[in-house]
């Protein structure tokens, strides 16, 4: 018995399992935040336009996203005519999917992580430009004139916003020197003027690092302002527009879950991770209270202002968000360099 | 702000044609644009009309006033009060009814109600174009007091037969004047706050600043009216222009804006809502009394011969009744010249070479309402 016991804990303790068990966890995180951020989302823009939004199924409407599901599910998986069957079929998992790996290395606390690799930032980037070509795909896919439309925007907006996302990061990598997602927040330990966020002794504009980096992630995750991809009222449903049932489903809820990857991932890099400001409670509270804070924004953004416009966004990016960003960039070299230089 | 498509030279060769509509969420009903694009661009623009077309004008010859006075107000569903006014108008210019001055003033209380309601919804249809949803239901709370005040009047929240031949059908009632004043006082902040909510916002003036330019010759030359005219620095407005109902006796200004682009359009419209409040406030003030309903009106109507036209300011712009009567108890030939038509018309020649966002932003900034363009 005893012998059976250590064997069952030498397997538990093997790292493939925790894993599989790291993996199921975050799968089901990440479905749960996703059909819970639809409730947050019909909640907060009903209390927003001063209604109550969702109240009919379960208490406070807390049952709405199962509805919506089973609603979904019970639809006919339609494939129009004509188009490309394996992209079109494929294009919502190709969103989904990157969404999920990437969780894999955002460390929720200390231990609380799945896999903590030394590259976890550059596997979140390499992964998360996937889930452009999804969007990209399905649109094309789909031979339909205005999801064509919203592909082509998909693409040149994504291109423009990624370049000063990645320039930012490339910033922070070089004030903390490493890739290693864990190893930032360790950084960050302490009183809350150590989170990257507010050390401007390393570079005086990281406030402007963490705005840009946040523009950036609504453009990237086709957030209002930035939703042109889903110009509704341009574009109808843009890419999505030939998707019924569950494969627009699963675009939506990938939607989210590049949200709760975003906001993740701006809390691990600028707000200090699962550090508490003040010592009290456990870690992973503390990272979800600043994640779901960052997430509020998100929807307290979107029902508050109204769509870009497509140039308009094309020029915010390469003619301020760019040069800021290389300006930080190159600030922060010099700053990383001159004590070293000036020291010896 | 784009100019010329850079492509524009390749203009002809290489288009796709891209129909907007008969159901698309930014036509706002059953309008169909046919597009010829340029990627983005649009090359020409094509209004098919049509859809819904109910032959109201046909309806008009082949019933009485009296039956044809309810088809007026749904023509333009939105400002149905000003359609019935421009109806019985002339009806009562040709059968030389003298209309009581307290009924007039009723009109002009209910018809800038009316006014105010439908830029209300104009508001927030348009900001839904722009990608902006909240302003939608912050409109619709100002606008259901609306419709609560003219329901409690008329008996009908949208639709309204309250105007008839030589007045209105029933008197105004102590809880209606309250809820007026009411209103007028709970309104003014109301605008300051979407000045500050939605005027203000960078977007939204990066987004119509210098969009879709409509000159006053362009307007002159496809008879745009009302605020499309007003936002390209003309001060036409019939109600100075052709004075007509109780008007004269308010005083009130005609906002007029010279930068001709999608913005002035909409400065011109929340401007007046302003206004609008001023002459109810007024009409409020100097409430006459008296009868609300002319004397000796025949219970059937009959028009002496004579062709006749009465024209009112609609929300969307002129609406002209033209009735040709050959002495029956009804119209021997009907024309309604609506103002959203000769607005559409003019989206062909304005959108050439625009972007398709710029261009159903300009198309909201014009105010379409459909069975208005159909009839």
């Amino acid at each position: 018995m005893t012998e059976w016991l250590s064997k069952l804990g030498g397997f538990l303790s093997t790292e493939p399992f925790r894993l599989v068990v790291a993996l199921v966890a975050i799968l089901a995180f990440v479905g749960a935040n996703a059909a819970y951020l639809v409730w947050v989302e019909r909640k907060g823009a009903g209390r927003f336009q001063r209604r109550p939004g969702p109240t009919e199924a379960g208490f406070a409407g807390l049952l709405q996203p199962i509805a919506d599901a089973l609603k979904l599910m019970s639809k006919q998986l339609l494939v129009p005519p004509m188009v490309d069957r394996t992209l079109f079929r494929a294009a919502p998992l190709m969103m989904m999917s990157p969404a999920l790996i990437s969780l894999a290395v955002i460390p929720f606390s200390d231990k609380l992580v799945g896999r903590n690799i030394n590259l976890g930032l550059l596997m979140i980037f390499a992964f998360g430009s996937v889930n452009v070509m999804a969007i990209m795909l399905g649109g094309w896919s789909s031979r339909n004139k205005y999801a064509i439309i919203s592909s082509a925007r998909v693409v040149s907006q994504n291109v423009a916003y990624e370049i000063p996302m990645l320039l930012v990061v490339i910033t922070l990598i070089m004030i903390t020197g490493t890739t290693n997602l864990h190893e930032i927040v360790e950084q960050q330990a302490g009183a809350f003027w150590h989170w990257n966020l507010f050390r401007v002794w390393v570079n005086p504009l990281m406030p402007v690092t963490f705005l840009i980096f946040f523009i950036c992630m609504l453009a990237e995750t086709n957030r209002s302002p930035f939703d042109m991809a889903e110009a509704e009222s341009e574009l109808v449903a843009g890419a999505y527009t030939e998707y019924s049932g569950m494969g627009f489903g699963v675009f939506f809820m990938a939607e989210y879950a590049n949200i709760l990857l975003g906001c993740s991932l701006a809390t691990v890099l600028f707000l200090g991770g699962w550090h508490s400001p003040i010592g009290i409670l456990p870690g992973v509270v503390w990272f979800l209270v600043k994640m779901y804070f960052l997430v509020f924004t998100v929807v307290w953004i979107r029902w508050t202002f109204p769509r870009t416009q497509f140039y308009g966004l094309l020029n915010l990016s390469w003619k301020i968000l760019i040069p800021v960003s290389l300006f930080t960039l190159l600030l922060s070299g010099a700053m990383v360099k001159l004590p070293r230089v000036f020291g010896a | 702000m784009v100019k010329e498509a850079p492509s524009s030279r390749a203009a002809g060769r290489e288009t796709f044609v891209l129909n907007l509509g008969p159901q698309h969420p930014a036509t706002h009903g059953v309008l169909r644009v046919r597009l010829t694009m340029d990627g983005e661009y649009l090359v020409e623009a094509e209004p098919v009309c049509g859809y819904i077309h109910r032959m109201q004008e046909k309806m008009g010859e082949n019933r009485t006033y009296a039956q044809f006075l309810p088809n007026t107000s749904r023509i333009d569903y939105l400002s149905a009060m000003m359609y019935t006014h421009a109806f019985v108008g002339v009806v009562e210019r040709a059968a030389r009814i003298q209309v009581p001055p307290r009924a007039e003033y009723i009109r002009v209380i209910t018809s800038e109600l009316n006014r105010i309601s439908s830029h209300l919804v104009w508001w927030g249809a348009f900001l839904l174009d722009l990608g902006g949803f909240t302003p939608l239901l912050y409109a619709f709370d100002d606008r259901e007091r609306i419709l609560d005040l003219l329901e409690g009047l008329t008996g009908a929240r949208l639709t309204y037969c309250y105007y008839r031949f030589g007045g209105v059908c029933n008197d105004v009632d102590e809880s209606f004047l309250r809820g007026t004043r009411a209103f007028v006082t709970h309104m003014r902040p109301r605008l300051k706050m979407y000045r500050d909510l939605v005027t203000g916002n960078i977007i939204f003036q990066k987004r119509l600043k210098g969009i879709g330019p409509i000159s006053a010759e362009m307007c002159r030359r496809y008879g745009a009216t009302g605020p499309v005219i007003r936002g390209a620095g003309v001060a036409y407005d019939v109600r100075r222009a052709e004075p007509y109902s109780a008007y004269p006796d308010f005083d009130f200004e005609i906002p007029t804006y010279p930068e001709c682009d999608s913005l002035a359009r909409y400065m011109v419209r929340m401007a007046e809502l302003e206004q609008s409040l001023r002459i109810i406030e007024q009409a409020l003030d100097r409430f006459p009394d008296g009868p609300v309903m002319a004397e000796k009106v025949p219970r059937v109507l009959k028009l002496p011969a004579g062709d006749f036209c009465y024209a009112v300011e609609a929300a969307r712009g002129r609406f002209l009744v033209r009735l040709v009567s050959d002495g029956k108890d009804g119209a021997y030939r009907l024309k309604l010249r609506t103002p959203s038509l000769s607005n559409l018309s003019l989206f062909g020649e304005a959108s050439q070479g625009m972007l398709l966002p710029d261009a159903l932003a300009m198309m909201g900034s014009l105010d379409l309402v459909i069975p208005d363009i159909d009839r």
